[in-house]
């Protein structure tokens, strides 16, 4: 129903030519707000389950014939995801209020896709999960391709295909998956409490190499991030932000929900894998993004690095050795906070570079300057952002790092390195800031107008949870920390 | 006693296609040109029949009729109810193109013949009737193509009668070896007699069985005549000879490999086979402009995906339900695809295409659903036929040939989408051609949009079409 919803007002915007902009824009923000509702609504009822089991369960047959079902349920790991995924689509149908091209078609589509994500994180069986996870995948691409700005026919070719490589290899690992089981089946839960494969290392590497390159590519680490740059500069601005705060959670989520629990062995054999490239995902992102003068490219690679930070916690979750286990809880539930949190700060800042574009059709650093005085809230948006960002105490993206160290330092003392990776996220928001918003009112900072209310509201709205959740991370880590020990007992097999 | 073998009921939904086919030839001698439609409309209640008695048909146990030449089981009757569905949409969608014209009820009959030859095809238990379906399946294809006088469609023709002549005679050598060394020619003999035949020799009957079969679906190697008569013919005859002799001739090869004998080694003739159509489809589609055949060029890497449950027959369950679900998913798909090709007959080139999505919506909707779907884009019927297939390939033991199936399906995509983008990108400037987009092609973008929903719903409702194909 609340999965469903979307789908169905999305519909009805796509069938109805002769409705007004203005009724479509107002009618995507309703379905969002209402969907929003009925999930927070979920929440309150929620009582953690016991570890493998799911939530609001919902189970019918849908291809019998190779076991295949609708089937659907919320933990703790899909829960906060779906709630943050309903946030970030109420933010982007708020911020596209102001949007005047062809807005009924672009509602639609965003309320396919909000469908398509929700569907995705409470999918309880493989094929499902495949079908919302390609579907996304199409979804985006008419986004970048009909919507975006620059090369986007290119941008969004580069990324469809890229990415639909990466489904198809963990289409080739699923199917690898129910072949091994016995009975042959596609169900989430009864793959992980069979554990097919446990004993055939060379086949469940393979398979495990199927689907971590399938979830590389979306989430995505290096080296598969290579479509992530393009995609973001030329995609509009609530494209990105659900591009980057929804669809890259998918990568990860993957890896929490399917490739841990139901190939521990292997996941244990490769965790060292991972985490190098978590490291060098954290490291690399970093640096690359330093160096760019253009600022909605530079968010893009901060992504891989924040994204990174998020493998290499789950890399630490299979190094099972003796009393570490309440360290890897640590790190896993860091992890899944880290992705609430990315989405909710990236989300922001990338709504933020699209007022950018929207006045001056720029995002180069350098030809903007003093735009605090021109802009003043705009410039105190950003600033909150950019300090959500690098991770400063009192936002949840400070809560995360803080437990991904803490766990992954505990367990593996040589992951000390990617710290450094805070370090230059910091130094390079700093300079941003300075750049853009001191200094000279200069370029195109010369009679910049303010934000409007629509994209204040969704912008502040975003950054006020990652406050809250900040100040008061229990409610969100009493329903993580619960199913982060399940998978972490789940690898521990 | 001889009735009871003989049970001619049991081939009501042939003798009604046959028949049909007759009175269309002549009664379109005696109706009046501008009353040919009558013709069409018997034709359509004819297809109707034929999926009422074959679904009834469906029903009953797995029998045999004529000696046991003819087979009428859960494949046989899916054959036919999808062979005249898929002739139906083609009916509908050939409107556009022959209401009026000198080949109204001529077209009707070819096209009643043709399906009357693929569900012999399908249902041959015995290599003569195997023959027969063949050379019925076949001859109404030169006719079709025919039926535009122009230089490329003459080339196309001929091409393809001369194909045809080759791929039959080779057919007709298949079944002369196999018969010379059994004495035979009935499946349930030749299943126990080809086991103590020379393997040789058997597997060079097999070669040319297949070939000749691989013909009529339009793979490798009998797949060059496929894109010319896709670009050459009419819609209506492309359409058709791309979507619904391959039913038949696929159900064909999956009955045959099933009569082989171990010591021939059909599984990797058949991979091959399968990996050489869709590689070679999906590289030479890659290059064209026409849209009809880059089509054209994609069925041919479609028959490959098809042959994949093929390999595995006998070693996986799931080979045949996956192979008749893919069947399923294929044929709307593909008619869809032909028929937007049709509704808008004036756009030949892949860049004629921009903006379509602004002047038509629905056919570009549709469009992107078919292409899409021929990807293998979830949740369309041919999305569950790849799936299935691949599994039961992987089930089979030819994982290798899953991993096949899936980069394969990766390199499709850059071809379908040089079909996508131009549809979405805005319209060029400047006043559209007046007149040219909405008069025509009403029926054929009916049966567009009927054939996408359809290719969504059999993916929904995969659950039930896998019930469906997979028998009592």
């Amino acid at each position: 129903m609340i999965i469903f919803l979307p789908l169905v007002a999305g519909l009805v915007l796509a069938a109805l030519p002769r409705l007004s902009d203005r009724t479509a824009r107002w009618t995507w923000v309703a379905v969002t707000a209402v969907d929003l509702a009925l999930i927070v609504g979920l929440w309150l009822r929620y009582d953690t389950p016991p570890p493998g089991a799911l939530a609001f369960e919902e189970q019918a047959a849908w291809i019998p014939g190779v076991n295949s079902s609708y089937h659907l349920g919320v933990d703790g790991l899909s829960l906060p995801l779906v709630a943050m995924t309903a946030v970030i689509f109420l933010a982007c149908a708020v911020y596209a209020l102001r949007n005047r091209h062809r807005p009924r078609v672009q509602a639609a589509l965003f309320l396919f896709l909000q469908s398509v994500s929700l569907g995705l994180f409470v999918a309880a069986d493989l094929i499902l999960f495949f079908v919302f996870f390609d579907l996304s995948i199409v979804g985006m691409y008419f986004v970048i391709a009909g919507w975006g700005h620059g090369d986007p026919g290119r941008s969004a070719m580069k990324f469809f295909l890229y990415t639909f490589l990466g489904s198809l290899a963990l289409l080739v690992g699923f199917i690898g998956l129910y072949v091994a089981a016995e009975p042959h089946t596609f169900d989430m839960p009864t793959l992980a409490a069979a554990t097919p494969l446990a004993d055939r290392p060379l086949a469940g590497g393979l398979v495990l190499a199927a689907i971590l390159l399938g979830l590389a590519v979306k989430t995505p680490t290096v080296p598969f991030h290579t479509w992530l740059p393009p995609a973001h500069t030329d995609a509009p601005a609530v494209g990105s932000a659900v591009l980057a705060g929804v669809l890259l959670k998918m990568g990860t989520y993957g890896l929490v929900r399917i490739a841990m629990p139901m190939l521990p062995q292997a996941w244990r054999a490769w965790a060292w894998v991972i985490i190098v490239v978590g490291v060098v995902s954290v490291l690399y992102g970093a640096l690359v993004a330093l160096a760019q003068t253009d600022l909605k490219r530079m968010i893009a690679y901060t992504s891989v690095n924040h994204m990174g930070y998020v493998v290499l916690a789950v890399g630490v979750g299979g190094l099972v050795a003796g009393d570490t286990a309440q360290a890897r809880t640590v790190a896993v539930t860091g992890a899944v906070t880290q992705m609430v949190s990315h989405g909710l700060i990236t989300a922001a800042l990338f709504l933020l570079t699209g007022v950018l574009r929207d006045r001056a059709a720029s995002y180069d650093m350098r030809s903007y300057g003093g735009l605090a005085t021109t802009a003043p809230s705009f410039a105190a948006l950003f600033a909150v952002g950019a300090f959500a960002g690098l991770g400063l105490p009192a936002f949840t993206g400070f809560i995360a790092e803080f437990q991904i160290f803490t766990g992954s330092v505990a367990a593996a003392p040589a992951t000390a390195v990617a710290i450094l990776g805070i370090l230059i996220t910091a130094a390079l928001f700093l300079r941003a800031l300075q750049r853009v918003f001191t200094g000279d009112t200069r370029g195109h900072s010369v009679g910049f107008t303010d934000l409007h209310p629509a994209e204040a509201w969704s912008v502040g709205s975003l950054l006020l949870l990652s406050l809250l959740f900040g100040v008061l991370p229990r409610p969100l880590l009493d329903v993580i920390e619960p199913a982060a020990a399940a998978v972490v007992d789940l690898v521990g097999r | 006693m001889q009735t009871e073998m003989m049970r001619p009921l049991l081939l009501l939904p042939e003798m009604l296609l046959v028949v049909g086919a007759l009175t269309a030839l002549l009664g379109g001698s005696f109706v009046p040109r501008h009353q040919q439609w009558i013709i069409q409309i018997l034709s359509a209640v004819v297809l109707v029949a034929v999926i009422v008695t074959a679904a009834i048909g469906m029903a009953g146990p797995t029998r045999t009729a004529f000696d046991d030449s003819f087979t009428v089981d859960t494949a046989t009757g899916v054959a036919r109810i999808l062979a005249a569905v898929g002739t139906l949409l083609v009916l509908v969608l050939a409107t556009d193109e022959i209401a009026g014209t000198a080949r109204e009820s001529e077209t009707c009959a070819l096209l009643l013949f043709g399906t009357a030859g693929t569900v012999l095809l399908a249902g041959a238990h015995d290599l003569l009737v195997l023959a027969v379906g063949f050379l019925l399946a076949t001859i109404p294809l030169y006719g079709l193509i025919g039926l535009v006088f122009t230089a490329s469609g003459a080339e196309a023709v001929v091409k393809t009668y001369l194909l045809g002549a080759l791929f039959g005679i080779l057919l007709l050598l298949g079944v002369t070896i196999l018969s010379g060394l059994t004495g035979s020619t009935g499946y349930t003999d030749l299943t126990s007699a080809l086991a103590d035949a020379p393997p040789a020799a058997v597997t060079g009957a097999a070669v040319a069985l297949v070939a000749g079969l691989m013909f009529k679906a339009g793979g490798v190697p009998g797949h060059f005549w496929v894109p010319d008569a896709a670009q050459a013919a009419h819609a209506t005859a492309a359409t058709f000879l791309t979507t619904v002799p391959k039913i038949g001739a696929l159900v064909a090869v999956y009955r045959l490999v099933g009569v082989l004998p171990d010591a021939v080694p059909w599984p990797v003739l058949v991979a091959a086979v399968a990996v050489a159509s869709m590689t070679l489809g999906n590289l030479a589609a890659y290059w064209q402009s026409d849209p009809r055949r880059l089509l054209g060029w994609s069925t041919v890497s479609q028959v490959g995906f098809v042959l994949v449950p093929v390999v595995v027959a006998g070693r996986s369950d799931l080979a045949l339900p996956s192979l008749l679900v893919y069947l399923v998913g294929y044929t709307v798909t593909n008619i869809a695809a032909f028929a937007v090709t049709a509704a808008v007959p004036e756009r030949r080139d892949l860049a004629d295409y921009r903006g379509m999505a602004y002047q038509r919506p629905w056919l570009a909707a549709a469009l992107v659903v078919v292409l899409l779907g021929l990807v293998g884009t979830p949740p369309t019927g041919v999305f569950v036929g790849k799936l299935t297939t691949a599994t039961a390939a992987w089930d089979g033991g030819y994982g290798w040939l899953a991993v096949v199936v899936f980069v394969n399906t990766l390199v499709s995509l850059f071809y379908y989408l040089r079909w996508i983008v131009p549809t979405y990108r805005p319209p060029e400037p400047g006043p559209p051609a007046a007149g040219q987009t909405h008069a025509r092609g009403r029926w054929a973008s009916c049966t567009a949009v009927t054939a996408a929903a359809l290719s969504l719903a059999a993916g929904l409702a995969g659950g039930v079409v896998w019930t469906v194909v997979s028998g009592p």
